[in-house]
């Protein structure tokens, strides 16, 4: 009954800390190691036109749906102009208005975006557009290139496919060649293609966007076209008829308005610049979750002071300690003094780096046992002879410091590190083993301590394992349930089996 | 690996994982933990019971009783100083006389000589709490220093000798004689070096012996047999063993007994956490016997009744058939 609360138990806690670490890691993309990167695109229109005499009214497509990418933030820099955000036909609309402006003006509008490839079209399925009004005589030509699509097509996407190899021959026939006679732009070839299949009732658009790489002054839209299928929207190449995207294809509008519209400006001009930077994963998860209203992220270690974070980093490292120490006390069965000596000790370490510190502490120890064998002879009561060796502790610790940083070995200092009332309690400890067992019994338990001591040191110092703790905390609760798993193993411990090898053989 | 573990289960080895969660844990509850921890208590528990225990001299509670020593010990020559709470036979004095000329002047158990002064400083380190499981401040013991009965005489190197007998639910599931070296300093703690020798339940004879896990035939220091002898009076040491379970109530409890040249068996402490080892100088796992028990308890049973059945359930397997009387 008891077993069955001890695995219930766990597998809650294993569940709660998995659970959220999974959200955090999968929804809101922390990353699992550290240091990683991600690229984040800032892109930049400007928009600059000369002032007329009156007011002054700019509207500017932004980006509102953008598959592939996920907006980190945006903003707009502007003198003096109102700034408002619309929601149009085509999506999002900025808008920018003063009363009255003099001279040349720009205005910039500035996004960052990172790719997520998580981030799909959530457009809703568009209905099915009204047959377009078009003038004779390229009214029959349009019915007629329908028509003969039709018959060699099975669906959407293969009529798109078909339609576009047709626009796209070298030597196209009368019809075709009547259609794009006029459409001088690629945008204006895409417009009629849309118009195409507006005739044969498939919901299309023409998306525009840009093709994100490195550093690009002066990054020119891209016209694109967008099919629905029933399902899904997908992409084609106007000019090939292939279906793809470019590679990091920001979209950042859709439909055959004008990107830009300047009431009471002339000689508008706008340009886009790209630029790559590299952003910290974290900063960019926090950010996101933040913008997702996630609570969870408000009690995250990141929003901490810089001091105390440095602190926490390594406390939270400690039921790492712990563990290990479970694990060797309880499963391999080594012996060491006091239960959580070893792992203060390893704490003790990752100051000293480990072959100063075993030196250090190997030292610390001996020295502090010769003196309390001679403090023995006093026949002091216990407590006072207890503050007497700790007081030897610290004199020898100090004694340690001066005398390496006279002979210039600066990891000396780093002997102050070591928990000095833990110390103390261990060469009292062993020197009692020592007198009462032996000195192959306080040995064999001091070695022990070591041993734990970096085995413990080691898992604390894996930077990984650090980061992991460190982002997602709540993968403590994953260690406290293998704890308390570990609290009920009842099989034997590894060094038994050799105790009791004997046994076996009979 | 797996193998020895599997092998080691299957002749019913306990582990200390198991003995800590299955047994410790579930029969031996904290609260009554002081009885056997305080031997001080111990003996007052089992003086009331009627048992026989070694005969106590004085107990000294804090430092300023430790003047007390002198007048305690004033008409004695021989006595032992203890920790009321210590663990493992950590502490243990054992005086055995004093110096033909100087009375104040004692001779331990090795040979030496130690001085008045010196034993108070130790009554000190006891009562300050240096020996006590748990680090506070403790009770020091002077009582009767047991003279063995010479059946172990071959096979000791000073100290005394006594019997433990792991008691499971009042049961005696498993004994062993501990035989003190020159190792253990005279103390009879296997993990300090003594010799632990499995009994045969049956007849309270002795088996084969293990020294530091290793099985030995003969003592290290006499060169002495130790396999065969008979213990005296072991229906009474089994009924006194089981009679400890109805003292502490502790249903897995390890019970320590002296034989007394005099005075015939005596207990000397009981223990909440009995080794390991016994296994191994048994050549048996305890597990097995463990389950035995559970199979044939019996609520209400009388201590004499328990000690028969352990007998009966528990004869080593031999070569030759042996008559039972």
């Amino acid at each position: 009954m008891k077993q069955q609360y001890v695995y219930g138990l766990s597998a809650f806690l294993a569940i709660v800390g998995l659970s959220v670490f999974g959200y955090k890691w999968q929804m809101l993309g922390f990353p699992l190691s550290k240091n990683q990167q991600t690229p984040v695109w800032t892109i930049e229109s400007s928009i600059s036109f000369e002032s007329g005499p009156g007011s002054i009214k700019v509207n500017l497509l932004i980006p509102t749906l953008t598959p592939g990418f996920r907006m980190l933030n945006e903003n707009s820099v502007s003198r003096g102009y109102g700034f408002s955000l619309n929601y149009g036909s085509g999506g999002r609309e900025a808008q920018w208005a003063i009363r009255r402006a003099d001279g040349p003006q720009t205005i910039y509008y500035r996004i960052s975006v990172y790719e997520d490839p998580g981030t799909d079209q959530s457009d809703t399925t568009p209905p099915f557009p009204p047959p377009p009004v078009i003038n004779e005589p390229f009214r029959t030509a349009v019915e007629v290139i329908v028509a003969d699509v039709k018959e060699h097509s099975a669906d959407p996407a293969s009529f798109t496919s078909e339609l576009l190899r047709r626009m796209n021959d070298p030597s196209p026939d009368t019809n075709v060649e009547l259609l794009i006679s006029d459409a001088d732009t690629r945008a204006g070839f895409v417009e009629s293609i849309t118009t195409i299949l507006a005739a044969a009732r498939i919901p299309a658009r023409m998306v525009h966007g840009l093709e994100l790489q490195g550093r690009q002054r002066n990054a020119e839209p891209i016209a694109w076209l967008e099919v629905h299928d029933g399902d899904r929207w997908r992409y084609f190449n106007p000019l090939t008829g292939e279906e793809n995207l470019p590679q990091r294809f920001f979209v950042w509008w859709r439909g055959n308005e004008p990107l830009v519209n300047v009431d009471g400006g002339s000689n508008v001009q706008v340009s886009f610049a790209t630029q790559e930077n590299h952003l910290d994963a974290v900063t960019i998860a926090e950010t996101q979750a933040a913008a997702q209203g996630a609570n969870l992220i408000d009690f995250s270690l990141y929003s901490l002071p810089i001091q105390t974070q440095a602190v926490y980093s390594v406390l939270l490292m400690i039921p790492i300690g712990a563990l290990v120490m479970v694990v060797l006390r309880n499963m391999v069965g080594i012996d060491a003094f006091g239960t959580f000596m070893p792992v203060l000790i390893a704490l003790a370490f990752r100051e000293t780096k480990l072959l100063w510190g075993i030196i250090l502490f190997t030292m610390l120890v001996a020295l502090g046992l010769s003196i309390r064998f001679l403090l023995e002879r006093l026949r002091l009561l216990l407590v006072p002879r207890l503050s007497a060796v700790l007081i030897v502790v610290v004199i020898l610790m100090l004694m340690i410091s001066l005398m390496s940083h006279q002979l210039g070995m600066e990891t000396g200092l780093s002997v102050a590190l070591f928990p000095m009332v833990i110390i103390a309690m261990t060469i009292e400890r062993m020197s009692v083993v020592w007198e009462e067992r032996g000195a192959a019994d306080a040995m064999r338990a001091g070695l022990g301590s070591l041993v734990v001591a970096i085995t413990a040191y080691v898992f604390m110092g894996l930077q990984w394992l650090e980061h992991l703790i460190f982002t997602f905390p709540e993968l403590l609760l994953v260690v406290l349930a293998l704890v308390v798993l570990a609290g009920r193993y009842t099989g034997y411990r590894l060094l038994e089996l050799s105790r009791f090898k004997a046994l076996a053989e009979r | 690996m797996l193998a020895i573990a599997r092998k080691l289960r299957e002749s019913g080895v306990l582990g200390l994982n198991e003995r800590n969660s299955d047994f410790i844990m579930r029969l031996n509850p904290r609260r009554l933990y002081p009885r056997v921890d305080d031997k001080v208590l111990t003996k007052e528990l089992a003086l009331e019971a009627g048992m026989a225990v070694p005969e106590l001299y004085g107990v000294i509670r804090n430092q300023g009783e430790a003047n007390e020593f002198g007048r305690i010990v004033e008409d004695r020559d021989s006595f032992v100083i203890k920790p009321a709470q210590g663990s493992g036979g950590d502490g243990i004095l054992v005086v055995t006389g004093r110096s033909h000329r100087k009375r104040n002047t004692f001779r331990l158990a090795s040979g030496m000589l130690i001085s008045e002064n010196e034993i108070k400083h130790h009554i000190s380190n006891i009562v300050g709490g240096q020996y006590s499981l748990s680090g506070n401040p403790d009770k020091a013991l002077i009582e009767y220093c047991v003279r063995f009965d010479p059946v172990f005489a071959e096979v000791s190197y000073q100290g005394v000798p006594d019997v433990r007998i792991i008691v499971y639910r009042g049961y005696p599931a498993m004994a062993m004689v501990r035989l003190p070296t020159l190792a253990s300093d005279g103390k009879a703690n296997l993990h300090q070096g003594a010799v632990g020798a499995g009994v045969d339940m049956s007849l309270g004879e002795t088996l084969t012996g293990v020294l530091e896990n290793d099985i030995v035939d003969d003592h290290p220091d006499t060169g002495a047999l130790i396999t065969g002898l008979r213990i005296p009076q072991w229906d009474f040491i089994l009924q006194s063993a089981a009679r400890g379970y109805d003292v502490t109530e502790l249903g897995y409890l390890g019970v320590d007994m002296v034989i007394d040249r005099d005075l015939g068996p005596l207990i000397l402490e009981m223990n909440a956490r009995p080794g390991l080892n016994i296994q191994i100088a048994n050549c048996a796992g305890l597990a097995t016997r463990i389950a035995r028990i559970d199979e044939i308890f019996k609520a209400g049973a009388k201590p004499a009744e328990r000690a028969r059945v352990a007998r009966r359930e528990f004869a080593a397997e031999r070569q030759t058939s042996i008559d039972f009387d």
